[in-house]
């Protein structure tokens, strides 16, 4: 398991040119001062090559507080699709009216990125996408940090021989265990909002146990 | 921004005064500029003489106290959908109490700027705020509702709390339980006992005519006065005294007593030339006068939903802050909320049983361990738990693992809605380690108590401290004669058990001073739990387990009857009943004190006089681990 989470970390880190060291001012801010973007890609499908992005939700948390003016829900305007994954994100082909062309959606999703640090569930999966395609656009890909609430929430568990745990929390895990409603699941912007709450519910079993630094997050 | 968060918080907000005065359009238009506040249990959101923030907040989820700060008493909790923090904005005034998240809370922080058109503009809005200001208080856990309930308040607070009771209004039950003239007794009897009910009233035109009460039922037909066949307008008590619904509690107290009647009718103009509208019962009144266990208890049964549960839970709290307060006994006060504890985990389950799709295949018994089997948890804290069933066949195992397992997972998730955090181990029922057939139980304390690694003894510590909560007696009294009996065939065990029971770090260090933490959050407070209760419970675990005592869990209980058995001990047996219960008295006032468990304790908060107590406790544990330690010495335990 621990083999699994460094290899995931290593790739992870790899693929967005950081250090797993890294150390630098970003990480010696406050938690509660830092701005996070916490997002969530729903897409035509998992693979990375031919798969497109249907629509970005990002909000931003900062001292426990989604102000929801700032956040921002984008659909992308796609050649591909895939009707196959319709049935879980709900979006159908040229339903919704306000899509915009990607380059648009990329650079709009940027500028309210800045270099905010990213809170995604699984993020691997929503930083490559997101990646891919601003690499099919000639944009350079995203340098920002990332936090994985699905390698977070593991480092709430108690770690005991007595106990089996799984390699792997989904996002509807989390929402079980930690009594988050399941409305407006699969859709990116609910799903970024559970991700959220997830997060903060995960920073106050981490702080119950020990008082933690932004930087430790990362380790 | 318009997006799927402002819509699911204006799906919200739509149903509460008073946004539920505006149109939809505002609401969403409300809600984009909305922030979404996570507080942790026993933060702050603003404090008394702060200056007032630019928003004021709606209770999403979790609940939030009002406090004064100087004397510390709650002037109002709030719930989901509560708003509070408004009045100041509007008077353009500090902050004049505290207000802090009671438990993990969501707040909508709704910017004053945006919502003052609305409320000037909507004259429905206006009201509301305008009436809501003027009532500061209305809620019942507040301090006036309080004074009344242990006898021994000062006079000023019975007077501000019977002036309360006159302004409020009755909750009476609006979902009536009628009849026709032509319903035959019989089926009326068998309508009150699937609602739950004590009265039913008989209609005919949606007007009320009479009213059948289990009174009626005992006097005209158990006395074989009339058949069970007789239909209602034979025996119903006509005309029916009718009120109307805008009645406050002393009013309808009052009426009863008046015509002694136990039912009221609540109509729409108060007459019985209109609809009913409403049932008023005795118990109503005396749910909504205050709190004392019976009530407690009964109110416990009559919810129909796990939600309704929580509030009553916070009055068991309520109680037993009155209790401490009062120096009530501790055992009578911990016997008292335990069976309140009980009620509310009994009625969780029964409302997960009424809702599954089938009857359970076979007996099972649902487990209560570690701190709660011994009944000494007063506070709220996390939930441990274990399920066990009836043998069956082979081929119908798994069919019968999946159903328990699902049943448990139901009802581990209802005792975290009513407030029991989940177990961080998995000690919880829903582990399929933990729900089993018997006889997998029997082979799982054979392994413990076979190869007690350090493991298996620490699982078999937190396991053999159960009690029944649920289901079938006998099935337990299987496993506890299983569990004696095999300890018993391997005495070796007892060196595991005592080995365990003397792990625990020691209270005081080398110049009697108390040991704190080290490091961690809770640095330099006591841990109370690990360093002076564990050592006695396990020690009194170890001691009853060697004379075989079944189904006495609770500790002190424990020491009781090993002072009535061992006549040369007693003396120090009893000291360490004594000296539990005060622990255990000492941990539950500190974690009411402070909203958590008590566990730790800041050392430099108590006075001289708790500490001498606490040291005094000390002597105790440790001159019983010395008996422990010399009567199982490994040398001495024929092998």
């Amino acid at each position: 398991m621990i083999h699994f989470i460094n290899k995931a970390k290593y790739y992870l880190f790899h693929l967005l040119g950081l250090s797993n060291e890294s150390t630098d001012e970003q990480l010696s801010g406050a938690i509660d001062s830092t701005r996070f973007v916490v997002l969530d890609t729903e897409t035509t499908g998992f693979n990375y090559d031919t798969d497109r992005i249907l629509c970005i939700g990002a909000i931003v948390l900062q001292n426990g507080v989604i102000p929801i003016q700032e956040s921002i829900e984008i659909y992308i305007y796609q050649e591909h699709y895939d009707s196959s994954s319709a049935k879980i994100h709900g979006i159908l082909k040229g339903q919704v009216s306000n899509t915009k062309t990607e380059i648009e959606s990329l650079q709009a999703f940027l500028d309210f990125l800045g270099d905010s640090i990213i809170i995604a569930h699984h993020a691997l999966f929503d930083i490559t996408m997101i990646n891919r395609a601003l690499e099919r656009n000639g944009l350079p890909i995203l340098k920002n940090k990332t936090l994985d609430t699905g390698v977070l929430y593991k480092k709430t568990l108690i770690k005991s021989n007595l106990l089996n745990h799984k390699d792997h929390y989904s996002l509807d895990e989390l929402a079980d265990k930690f009594d988050i409603p399941l409305k407006d699941r699969h859709t990116a912007m609910g799903d970024a909002y559970i991700t959220a709450i997830a997060f903060l519910k995960i920073l106050k079993k981490l702080r119950d146990k020990k008082e933690i630094t932004l930087e430790q997050l990362f380790k | 921004m318009k997006n799927t968060i402002s819509h699911r918080v204006a799906d919200f907000l739509k149903n509460f005064p008073p946004f539920n005065f505006l149109n939809q359009k505002d609401i969403e238009r409300l809600s984009q500029h909305i922030s979404i506040i996570y507080k942790e249990k026993n933060a702050v959101i603003f404090s008394e003489n702060e200056e007032v923030h630019d928003s004021f907040y709606v209770v999403h989820k979790g609940a939030v106290t009002l406090k004064n700060a100087t004397d510390n008493d709650i002037l109002d909790m709030c719930d989901e959908g509560d708003i509070f923090g408004l009045r100041p904005l509007l008077a353009n005034e500090n902050y004049k109490m505290d207000a802090t998240a009671h438990e993990e809370t969501i707040l909508y922080a709704i910017p004053i700027t945006i919502f003052k058109p609305y409320a000037l503009e909507n004259p429905a809005v206006g009201n509301f705020l305008i009436e809501s200001f003027a009532s500061t208080t209305r809620n019942p856990f507040s301090k006036n509702h309080r004074g009344k309930l242990y006898g021994d308040t000062v006079e000023s607070s019975v007077e501000t709390e019977t002036k309360l009771l006159d302004l409020q209004p009755v909750k009476y039950s609006k979902k009536i339980i009628s009849c026709t003239a032509t319903t035959t007794v019989k089926e009326i009897a068998e309508i009150m006992t699937s609602k739950n009910v004590g009265a039913i009233i008989v209609v005919e035109e949606m007007l009320p005519i009479g009213i059948i009460t289990d009174k009626d039922l005992r006097n005209k037909i158990v006395t074989g006065e009339f058949p069970i066949t007789t239909t209602a307008i034979s025996i119903m008590t006509a005309p029916v005294i009718t009120y109307p619904k805008k009645m406050t509690i002393t009013q309808a107290q009052m009426a009863m007593m008046k015509s002694n009647i136990s039912h009221l009718c609540l109509t729409k103009d108060g007459t019985v030339n209109t609809k009913v509208v409403g049932v008023l019962s005795k118990h109503d009144v005396m749910v909504a006068l205050g709190n004392n266990p019976a009530v407690l208890i009964k109110a416990i049964k009559r919810a129909k939903k796990i939600k309704n549960i929580k509030p009553i839970r916070a009055r068991i709290m309520q109680l037993l802050q009155g209790y401490l307060d009062q120096n009530i006994p501790i055992t009578l006060t911990s016997n008292i909320i335990t069976e309140l504890n009980d009620a509310c985990i009994e009625r969780v389950i029964e409302i997960v049983l009424s809702k599954m799709q089938q009857p359970p295949p076979v007996k099972f018994a649902w487990l209560a361990i570690g701190s709660q089997g011994r009944r000494e948890q007063l506070l709220h804290t996390d939930q441990d738990n274990a399920l066990v069933y009836e043998d069956v066949p082979e081929e119908l195992a798994t069919e019968t693992n999946t159903y328990f397992l699902e049943l448990a997972t139901h009802i581990n998730k209802g005792l975290f809605q009513i407030g029991y955090d989940y177990c961080p181990a998995e000690m919880m029922a829903s582990n399929p380690k933990w729900c089993l057939s018997l006889n997998q139980w029997k082979n799982q304390v054979h392994q413990w108590v076979t190869n007690p690694g350090k493991t298996e003894v620490l699982l078999s510590f937190i396991f053999f401290d159960y009690s029944l909560s649920y289901g079938d007696a006998e099935i337990v009294n299987e496993l506890s004669e299983y569990i004696f009996e095999i300890i018993k065939a391997n005495p070796t065990f007892y060196v595991h058990l005592v080995s365990g029971a003397l792990q625990s770090p020691s209270p005081t260090g080398f110049f009697r001073q108390f040991v704190v933490e080290q490091n961690g959050i809770h640095k330099d407070h006591f841990d109370i739990k690990k360093r002076a209760l564990m050592p006695l419970a396990d020690a009194a675990r170890v001691l009853i387990v060697s004379h075989s005592v079944k189904s006495i869990s609770n500790t002190p209980e424990r020491f009781e009857k090993l002072a009535e058995l061992e006549p040369n001990n007693k003396e120090l047996y009893l000291a360490c009943s004594y000296s539990y219960k005060a622990l255990l008295k000492f941990r539950t006032k500190q974690g009411l004190l402070h909203n958590d468990s008590g566990q730790f304790i800041a050392l430099d908060a108590l006075t001289k006089l708790e500490k001498i107590k606490l040291k005094r406790t000390f002597k105790t544990i440790k001159e019983l681990q010395e008996l422990i330690s010399i009567r199982f010495n490994p040398s001495k335990i024929v092998l």
